[in-house]
C-alpha cells in the first residue's frame, strides 16, 4: 500500500519507492560546508552580530531536535527499509546542518546552544504515542514542514544577507524532506502555490 | 489505488469546511469572527517547529499563555528582554508580538513574524482555547 508507482499526466514520476530509494552517495561533507556564512556579520556591530547569533542558535535547537526525532524513529523498530535508510539519510542532513550552524555561531563569537537529553526530546515529541511506521512518518513530516516554515520566517530578521541565504538553503532541504515524507504517506501535494512560509 | 479518492475526499472536506465557516458567520455577530480552527492549522504548520501546547521546545509551551505574564514560565529559559518586558499576553499584546516580535520587545529570541492580520487573529483565537 505504502509503496506504489504512478506517473502523473505531467510526466513527473511519483514512484514512492524511487523517492525513498534515492539515498544519494554524493554530498558535501560536513567539513566542506562547515562555515556557511556570516561575513557581513563579522563586519557588523557587536549587537547586530549577537542578534544574528540568537537566530542561528534557535535554528540549532531545531536541528538538535530533528536529529533526535530521527534517532527515536530509527531506534523504535517501527521503520522498515527503504523508509529506514531514507530516515537515516535525512538525519545525516540535519547533522550537517547542525555542524554548519555550530561552526558559524563560533565564528561569530557565540556559544552554540547545547543539545538536550534524548529523554527530553522523547517527552517533548510524545514519542510514546508512536505505534507504527505511519506515526513516525507523520511526526517527521510535521517537524520538517514546521522547520521549513520556521527558516523561511526568520529570513527577514537576519542582519547578514549571507546568513539569510543560508536559512533559505536550510529551508529548501527541509521542504525536500517534507515532500518525500508526504509522498511516502500517500498525501496529495499542495494544490496551491506558495504553500510554504505563510 | 489511484489518486482519485484522495482528491475527492479533500474536496469534500473543503466544501464541508466552507459550509461550517458560512454557518459560523451566520451565527456569530460580527461577520469576521476569528477562526480558532484555522488558527490551529496555522499553528501546526508555522509554530510547531518551535512550540507545542504542552511541551517546552525551542520556544515555550503555550497552554495558558493568554493571561500569563511574558517570559514567566518557571521551566523555560526566556530571554531577559521578554522576562523584563512587563507584558501580559492578551489579544492586543499577542497581536503586536506576532506582527513584529523585535519591534514589540527588542532583544527577544523568537524573530518570527506573522504578517497577515487575519492569520494573527485566528492564531490568537486558537491560543485562547489552550486553557
Ligand atoms: C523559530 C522558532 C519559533 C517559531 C517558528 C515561533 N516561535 Fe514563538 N517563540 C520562540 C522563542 C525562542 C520564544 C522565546 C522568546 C524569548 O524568550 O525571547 C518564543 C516565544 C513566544 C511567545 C511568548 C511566550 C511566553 O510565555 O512569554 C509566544 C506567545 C509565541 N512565541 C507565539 C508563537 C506563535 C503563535 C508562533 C507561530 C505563528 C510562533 N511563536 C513561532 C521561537 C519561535
Amino acid at each position: 500500500m505504502l509503496i506504489q508507482s504512478k506517473r502523473l499526466d505531467t510526466g513527473v514520476i511519483t514512484d514512492r519507492r524511487a523517492l525513498l530509494r534515492g539515498v544519494g552517495t554524493v554530498g558535501l561533507s560536513a567539513a566542506a560546508i562547515a562555515v556557511l556564512g556570516g561575513c557581513e556579520s563579522m563586519a557588523a556591530s557587536k549587537s547586530a552580530r549577537e542578534a544574528d547569533v540568537e537566530i542561528l542558535n534557535v535554528a540549532l535547537g531545531l536541528e538538535h531536535e530533528a536529529i533526535n526525532a530521527y534517532q527515536l524513529g530509527a531506534e523504535s523498530g517501527l521503520l522498515q527499509d527503504p523508509v529506514l535508510k531514507t530516515a537515516v539519510m535525512f538525519q545525516g542532513h540535519h547533522k550537517a546542518h547542525r555542524d554548519a550552524l555550530v561552526a558559524t555561531i563560533q565564528k561569530l563569537g557565540g556559544k552554540p546552544a547545547a543539545e538536550k537529553s534524548m529523554n527530553d526530546y522523547a517527552t517533548a515529541l510524545n514519542a510514546g504515542s508512536l505505534k507504527n511506521q505511519g506515526d513516525v512518518l507523520h511526526l517527521a513530516a510535521r517537524l520538517e514542514r514546521g522547520a521549513a516554515n520556521a527558516y523561511l520566517g526568520v529570513i527577514p530578521s537576519f542582519g547578514d544577507k549571507g546568513l539569510a541565504q543560508v536559512a533559505g538553503r536550510l529551508a529548501a532541504d527541509e521542504a525536500m524532506h517534507w515532500t518525500v515524507l508526504a509522498s511516502a504517506l500517500g498525501e496529495t501535494l499542495p494544490s496551491k502555490a506558495l504553500s510554504f512560509g505563510a | 489505488m489511484d489518486a482519485q479518492p484522495f482528491h475527492v475526499r479533500s474536496i469534500m472536506h473543503r466544501s464541508f469546511g466552507l459550509m461550517l465557516v458560512a454557518l459560523s458567520f451566520a451565527c456569530v455577530p460580527g461577520a469576521f469572527a476569528a477562526n480558532a480552527v484555522r488558527g490551529e492549522e496555522i499553528y501546526n504548520s508555522r509554530c510547531i517547529a518551535c512550540h507545542s501546547p504542552d511541551a517546552n521546545r525551542v520556544g515555550p509551551k503555550h497552554r495558558g499563555v493568554v493571561g500569563r505574564k511574558a517570559g514567566s514560565l518557571a521551566d523555560f529559559n526566556s530571554s531577559k528582554a521578554v522576562r523584563t518586558a512587563g507584558v501580559v499576553w492578551d489579544e492586543e499584546t499577542l497581536d503586536q508580538w506576532l506582527a513584529d516580535p523585535q519591534g514589540f520587545i527588542p532583544g527577544q529570541r523568537m524573530n518570527f513574524k506573522v504578517t497577515d492580520p487575519t492569520d494573527r487573529a485566528d492564531l490568537i483565537a486558537y491560543l485562547k482555547t489552550l486553557q
